[in-house]
């Protein structure tokens, strides 16, 4: 049963993920690999890893795909020229491909892989979510915490990036307003009857 | 009974079949930035799977873990690289990554 479900999820994987590469419109592109994303976390359900499954889809279909598809939309393209050199690569491609696939091959029927023996989605725990806990902070601690700063220096490097000063957009500015004094503001003239100023 | 049930190399083939669709996305789409960003996150997508799988199969939760911190990464990789994008965009109109080398002496 589960190896049916591990079929046809591994199916559409490899299918959504062809349509990624090969779509001509990248709108379909995203909405590809939102399906190959959504589709990737039920092959980890499927093995009991929950916990990362679930992360996939806040993290890559939440925030990942949806930028992406607010970048898509943001810039205005012109997707046919971009898609011109596509017959001409392909030949390069399929060879880089099939060459890559040939050493994995090489690879994986060199190497004994020790597992497979230890069937076991949450060591020590009850749960998946508790196993991964129980060491996310104490022993990998550090790591935790540095992937945090990676996020931070990320988060602030994109701000920084496309944060413009326009200077026909009228902003407020605190420390003006707030250093405005009552002589910069009001000015007391003498006006004499039957004259203007 | 062993060819009918759920194995680590089931997951270690798909894995590798993803990256080489990652790879062989980045040589076809050499013009369209966006769909290389794409291919790079399905790259990633396959190491996540491949680390998941061993962790689960081995019994060793050091896997996931791992897997957390390469999610972490893809994501500000893909906020950074987008936002570098967009700012090429606003400066040049267009996308075309093979003019990209202006900088070149």
């Amino acid at each position: 049963m589960a190896l049916i479900a591990f079929y046809i999820l591994s199916t559409i994987v490899v299918l959504s993920a062809l349509f990624v590469v090969a779509a001509r419109n990248p709108v379909h592109s995203v909405l590809w690999l939102i399906l190959a994303f959504f589709t990737s976390a039920g092959l980890l359900v499927l093995i009991g890893a929950e916990f990362l499954a679930m992360l996939l889809v806040v993290v890559y279909v939440g925030a990942v795909a949806v930028l992406f598809l607010f970048v898509v939309m943001m810039l205005d393209i012109d997707f046919a020229e971009l898609k011109q050199g596509f017959q001409n690569y392909l030949v390069v491609g399929v060879l880089v491909a099939l060459a890559l696939l040939a050493e994995i091959g090489i690879v994986a029927a060199a190497a004994t892989f020790g597992g497979g023996t230890t069937f076991n989605a949450n060591p020590g725990a009850a749960t998946n979510a508790e196993a991964l806990s129980r060491v996310l902070y104490t022993d990998y601690l550090l790591l935790f915490q540095m992937s945090g700063i990676v996020l931070l220096v990320a988060m602030i490097g994109a701000i920084v990036l496309t944060l413009r000063a326009r200077p026909t957009v009228k902003r407020q500015n605190i420390a003006q307003q707030t250093g405005r004094k009552r002589k910069d503001a009001v000015e007391l003239k003498d006006v004499r009857p039957g004259q203007g100023i | 009974m062993a060819g009918l049930e759920l194995t680590l190399g089931h997951y270690l083939a798909v894995s590798a079949a993803l990256f080489t669709i990652g790879v062989f996305g980045i040589f076809v789409n050499r013009k369209n930035i966006i769909v290389i960003l794409m291919s790079i996150e399905l790259i990633l997508l396959s190491v996540n799977i491949n680390l998941v799988a061993f962790s689960v199969f081995n019994g060793t939760i050091m896997g996931q873990v791992f897997a957390m911190l390469v999610l972490t990464v893809a994501a500000a990789e893909a906020a950074v690289g987008l936002a570098i994008l967009v700012v090429y965009f606003r400066n040049r109109g267009e996308i075309a990554v093979e003019d990209v080398n202006v900088l070149r002496g």
